[in-house]
């Protein structure tokens, strides 16, 4: 695959990989949070940690928009479609998020509701368009890549008079929760979280551009590296904020150039602050509230907003208390250290977010690492002995 | 009135416009003038022309194996293949993954009221000229039809029979570590053809199914290094990454296998790129998986390296000593994997 393949060379990666080796400072330890799930995917997929030198030690960020939507999201999800005149469009992956009680998509479905799976809003207009009797609702997710599409569907529908169609905006904002977690109290001032340095999602940035990260780079002090997806993207990535920490620095660089300005899509940008508007305060699975997190539909078109129009209510919903998404999402855990990962929780049997999706941090070690981690715990086990 | 002998007076069936309806599956002249029309003219043999609930054939000596299989792929018609090709190629994997000779075939079609009678005469039709291409007669089959709603155009079941070689014992415990993994050719096509022909998800590419009997590949391995053949698996769903899983946790071994080495389409891979699939967990339907005892490795590979069917067979991995009974890969990228079982179906993934 031309303009793919070259970004998984795996002799290149080894080139990196010895680079980093060299640079990094052996007398410290280097934590980085990338901060998507398509990293996360993409480090564990490959395998790339096996290429790191010890100290050096990546950390699983909360960019998982399957992982942070909170239960009573889901169970108002559920509620919506069990109503017999709702069509429920949804992207795959939301099928199995586990509600409260066990419950799911994949169940309702079972059990009579009219639940599709889509892989674009277009689908969803498609339907809406056909079946002029059905009530048909887009199960909107995503961050800043996913908002552009949502904000289209709803054009196109308004453009051809819709009146049966409409969205449930779960839309979430990436810099919002990088800085939701570098203001957490583990992070800032107990400092029980060391994280060095982020890698930031290209296709975010592709969306945003980089300058929205100027901000927290400048205020925090930590580096910021915008990366692509490619598993060379992330080990070049991983390079260039070991360097930035090495020389003091705490800037927003560019690794993904190819397809990322420091502005962004503005044509993007403006096509979703007509339809959107920022939430004051979002719940996040495993973040809780974050300030202007998330957007939802500006009031004129209350008509296309699933909220207003079925008045939904988004009940209060707990995780199961022994689940430690919330501390893994902000790398307070490690998906091992979670008494239910592997045991009751695994991808088969999902009980918390982060093993749902394969972006997930719990279901991205389960799938490919897990291993990793028995090799850890059977090297620790044998230098005690 | 009709006399007896007189065959009485019936519309000839419509078949380039006709549809099934309920009097098709009712047990009366249309359904056998469906059968006989649709059925037996497509599957002709005697055992069918005997016209019997049933059939009787001799048994061989030595030890027997039989199969059952469901067919129900959507859409029934894609690139390389239907949904009838499928069942008869299936069924005779299923059998030969025994290390076996396919012998006979059953087939029932349960279908929905108002499927077009020019496409199950075409489903038909190939099913007749996959059972005669392969040498394996349908013998004896049944037909039911659904309302409307009921099923999905057609669902197929079959059953299969077959004879196993004097001295043959393969079974999925068999594994040992040290066994060497070759696979027959290339992976993932099948999925990624059926993929690109579903409702909502469709891209022109040239991908075809590799739906195929593998019976004749199998005969010439078992040929050739049968005693050194340990287990035999197709990789339909789940791929192979299913197949060595349930090999590892069967045998209680693990697999480490080479990603470089597994064979695989640029125009699969591409598919599975931006479908967000991995090739690993994409079905096959005219593949095989062989875990071969070290001694054997080299006669087994070459044996399918000059079939057809095994042209691009390649040694993937080995088997390996694990209690976990990991499968574990060596990424192209130089790092290493675990590859897991697929949870619930794949899907693409949204960003």
């Amino acid at each position: 695959m031309k303009y793919i393949d070259e970004y998984r060379d795996g002799r290149l990666a080894m080139d990196i990989a010895r680079q980093i080796v060299a640079t990094a400072d052996l007398v410290r330890s280097y934590h980085f949070m990338e901060f998507c799930g398509g990293h996360t995917h993409a480090i564990s997929r490959y395998g790339l940690e096996d290429l790191l030198p010890p100290n050096v030690r990546m950390i699983h960020g909360p960019g998982c928009p399957v992982c942070v939507l909170p239960i009573g999201r889901i169970d108002a999800a559920i509620a919506l479609a069990m109503r017999p005149e709702v069509t429920l469009c949804t992207y795959g992956d939301l099928m199995r998020v586990p509600g409260s009680d066990g419950s799911n998509l994949l169940k309702a479905k079972a059990a009579g509701a009219d639940i599709r799976m889509v892989y674009s809003t277009l689908d969803a207009l498609r339907i809406a368009e056909a079946e002029p009797n059905r009530e048909v609702v887009f199960f909107a997710i995503g961050f800043e890549t996913t908002t552009p599409p949502t904000a289209l569907a709803l054009k196109a529908a308004i453009a051809k008079g819709l009146g049966n169609f409409s969205i449930f905006c779960n839309h979430v904002l990436t810099p919002a929760a990088i800085q939701n977690i570098l203001e957490s109290p583990d992070v800032r001032k107990l400092g029980t979280i060391k994280i060095d340095g982020f890698i930031g999602p290209a296709h975010v940035s592709t969306v945003i551009g980089t300058e929205p990260y100027e901000f927290f780079a400048e205020e925090f002090q930590k580096p910021v590296v915008v990366a692509g997806f490619e598993p060379l993207d992330v080990i070049q990535a991983i390079l260039m904020l070991v360097r930035q920490v090495n020389d003091g620095r705490h800037e927003v660089e560019n690794q993904y150039i190819r397809a990322v300005t420091v502005f962004g899509n503005e044509k993007a940008q403006a096509e979703v602050a007509n339809f959107f508007e920022l939430r004051e305060s979002f719940e996040w699975r495993g973040l809780g509230e974050v300030p202007y997190g998330a957007l939802r539909l500006r009031p004129q078109y209350a008509t296309y907003d699933a909220e207003k129009r079925f008045s939904m209510v988004t009940p209060a919903a707990k995780d199961n208390p022994a689940c430690e998404c919330g501390a893994i999402l902000r790398g307070a855990r490690n998906p091992a250290d979670c008494k239910l990962f592997g045991t009751v929780c695994t991808p088969d049997t999902p009980m918390g977010s982060c093993m749902v999706s394969s972006e997930g941090a719990c279901a991205a070690h389960w799938t490919y690492g897990r291993l990793r981690e028995k090799a850890r715990q059977a090297a620790a086990a044998r230098a005690v002995a | 009135m009709n006399k007896m002998g007189v065959k009485a007076y019936t519309w000839k069936l419509d078949i380039a416009n006709g549809r099934v309806d309920l009097s098709h599956g009712a047990g009366g002249r249309a359904m056998g003038q469906l059968i006989e029309d649709i059925f037996h003219k497509a599957l002709d043999n005697d055992w069918l022309r005997a016209g019997n609930d049933q059939s009787t054939f001799a048994v061989p000596s030595g030890r027997m194996v039989m199969t059952t299989d469901g067919y129900v792929v959507s859409p029934l018609f894609f690139p390389g293949g239907n949904i009838g090709t499928l069942a008869v190629h299936g069924t005779i994997n299923d059998i030969a993954m025994a290390g076996a000779v396919p012998l006979y075939l059953s087939a029932c079609f349960i279908i929905e009221e108002g499927f077009p009678l020019a496409d199950l005469e075409c489903i038909a039709q190939s099913m007749g000229d996959a059972s005669r291409e392969t040498g394996v007669p349908i013998i004896t089959g049944d037909t039911k039809v659904v309302e409307r709603g009921k099923a999905d155009g057609v669902f197929i079941s079959t059953a299969g029979v077959g004879r196993v070689p004097d001295g043959l014992d393969l079974r999925a415990d068999a594994a040992q570590p040290g066994d060497a993994v070759i696979i027959s050719g290339s992976i993932g096509d099948h999925g990624v053809a059926v993929m690109s022909k579903r409702e909502n998800l469709e891209f022109d590419t040239a991908i075809i199914s590799d739906s195929a009997a593998l019976h004749r590949l199998v005969a010439a391995m078992v040929a050739v290094g049968g005693k050194h053949i340990r287990v035999m698996r197709d990789p339909t769903r789940g791929g192979i990454a299913a197949t060595l899983n349930e090999i590892a946790n069967q045998s209680k071994i693990g697999f480490h296998i080479d990603e470089e080495a597994i064979p695989l389409k640029p125009e699969v891979a591409a598919a599975c790129e931006f479908l967000g699939l991995d090739p690993l967990n994409v079905a096959n339907e005219g593949k095989l998986v062989a875990v071969v005892a070290p001694d054997g490795a080299d006669v087994v590979l070459a044996a399918m390296q000059a079939h057809p069917l095994g042209a691009e067979a390649m040694l993937i991995g080995h088997a390996v000593a694990d209690e976990n009974c990991f499968v574990q890969m060596a990424t192209s990228f130089g790092g290493g994997r675990i590859v897991d079982w697929l949870s619930g179906e794949q899907l693409p993934r949204i960003c």
